[in-house]
């Protein structure tokens, strides 16, 4: 199992010493989760029930975004220096090493999200409990995020307006998330069950960890041909 | 002679496909026309008024095959993109490639004569149905196809990655039509719903469906003739091209 | 037959600008679309003839 894994873990390090010694991209795509979520209440007014209303769906398009965000990064600076072909041709499988990079980006990108999400929950007065279902839907929902945006990101590798383009792309397949996620949120603070939304979400992140790897490397070897 | 001694792989090289396509063009477009004119017969002079929806209801009888086409079309895509990424022939990619504007328009359509619907039906023009919702996202995924297409310069990748995304995006059309299904259901329920007419009388589930056949003859018309236009376009230099293509 | 005139019939019960709307907006895209593929196709042509003119 260990030596099945490693070639996933050896890209997870790599990408992690990358990310931590040019901490900007983490900062930045924290730091626009948390500016995008601050200016909602500023456009639309401090009515603490409206924002109560609203906290789930605001969140949850801020981490969307902020995903997104670093996405475009993915695979882009490896592709220009030549790591991703050396990965392509090494004799390791390419599918794991791909998914050690996603999990890389999902811990850049999505787990400081899930983190600051209670502190951004408070300043829309969600109530401790939903405080919490707010954080595992973000766990269970921002690795189908970064999976699913890898297939956006190896597709449009190297094109013109790649950044617009994977936008475009990738939108429309997180909807599925977005609304298990926020409607867990909602759920919790409706007093209705939160099961069947965090399974579903779950059932998405089961999916897409499994699979997109494979769509991508598949993706990623068209875009090196 | 029977259909097994066909050489059918033989039409799946452009060079040999264009004529074919050429051919069947005016059939599709001829079965486009009756089926069109019976259709519409149908559905604007037999079919009687509607109890409770009046005469406005005559509406689904293109929104309704418009909407079908349009996820029809994106299946077949799915179906093409498939066998372009099995088989690594090129005229599947082209097929592809030619599909997607059709889809994209009866999409289109369907939004906009849903809206039309929607507008005496619901006093809105635009109302959070699932339907509706999920019809919206699926225009999506057009459009994001074909801006993907159109970002790619070299015409093999960009039908290998037109065909990865066609396959992803067909993998999550159920979740997403699930998922706004749940929604929907969890935050209004739609009062009126566009297909389920209490009382469907035959002859308007008659005109429905010929119209629905009608709408398939024009998407095979159309997806032909584009194809035929890809098909000169990226073989320009090649020989039978020069030789053929002038008549 | 529904209708005891023409009048009747473009009227359609006061759905007018709805079923014409619609049934119209699905005639004009049918009709463009043809359309563009022809010039599409005919501009292919031209560049053809062109190369074989160079």
């Amino acid at each position: 199992m260990n030596t099945f894994l490693f070639p996933l873990r050896q890209t997870l390090r790599r990408d992690l010493l990358l990310a931590i010694r040019h901490k900007t991209e983490v900062i930045t795509a924290l730091f626009f989760f948390v500016i995008v979520v601050n200016l909602l209440p500023l456009g639309i007014g401090p009515d603490p029930d409206l924002l109560r209303k609203i906290a789930p769906g605001a969140l949850w398009i801020g981490a969307l975004l902020a995903t997104l965000l670093g996405l475009q990064r993915l695979f882009s600076p490896d592709h220009a220096d030549g790591t991703l072909e050396q990965m392509a041709l090494s004799p390791q499988s390419f599918t794991l090493l791909i998914a050690g990079k996603i999990w890389a980006h999902w811990v850049v990108s999505g787990l400081p999200v899930v983190l600051v999400a209670p502190v951004l929950g408070v300043q829309f007065d969600l109530p401790a409990h939903s405080l919490l279902i707010l954080m595992v839907s973000l766990l269970l929902g921002t690795p189908v995020l970064s999976f699913i945006g890898a297939v956006g990101a190896a597709l449009t590798l190297g094109l013109r307006g790649s950044g617009v383009l994977l936008s475009l792309l990738i939108l429309p397949l997180y909807i599925p998330t977005l609304i298990f996620g926020a409607g867990a949120v909602e759920a919790d603070l409706a007093g209705t069950g939160v099961q069947g939304h965090l399974s579903l979400l779950g059932a998405l992140a089961v999916l897409s960890v499994f699979f997109a790897p494979w769509a991508t490397t598949l993706a990623l070897r068209i875009a090196l041909e | 002679m029977s259909v097994s001694l066909i050489n059918w792989f033989k039409f799946s090289s452009p060079a040999s496909f264009y004529p074919l396509a050429g051919r069947l063009v005016p059939w599709f477009a001829t079965i486009f026309f009756l089926l069109l004119c019976v259709g519409l017969w149908i559905a604007l002079m037999m079919a009687p008024t509607d109890a409770q929806q009046g005469e406005g209801y005559r509406i689904i009888f293109v929104h309704v095959p418009a909407s079908w086409m349009s996820m029809f079309i994106y299946c077949v895509m799915a179906f093409w993109s498939a066998i372009g990424l099995a088989f690594n022939t090129r005229l599947s990619g082209m097929m592809t490639s030619a599909l997607a504007p059709t889809g994209a328009l009866f999409a289109f359509l369907s939004l906009w004569t849903g809206s039309l619907w929607g507008k005496p039906m619901w006093g809105a023009w635009w109302v959070w149905d699932a339907r509706l919702t999920s019809q919206l996202i699926l225009f999506f995924l057009y459009l994001g196809f074909i801006a993907l297409q159109a970002a790619i310069d070299d015409p093999r990748r960009a039908d290998k990655a037109g065909a990865i995304l066609a396959l992803v995006g067909v993998i999550n059309v159920p979740i997403i039509y699930f998922s706004v299904q749940w929604w929907n259901t969890l935050h209004q329920g739609a009062s009126v719903s566009m297909t389920k007419a209490p009382s469907m009388a035959h002859i308007m589930l008659a005109g429905m469906l010929i119209m629905a056949l009608a709408f398939w003859a024009y998407a095979i018309t159309m997806a032909l003739m584009r194809v035929r236009c890809i098909i000169l376009e990226r073989e320009l230099a090649s020989e039978w091209v020069k030789r053929n293509a002038m008549e | 037959m529904q209708w005891n005139s023409l009048n009747d019939f473009l009227h359609m019960g006061g759905y007018a600008l709805y079923v014409w709307g619609s049934f119209g907006a699905c005639a004009l895209a049918m009709a463009v679309e043809p359309w563009l593929l022809g010039r599409r196709k005919q501009a292919v042509k031209e560049r053809l003839s062109d190369k074989e003119t160079d």
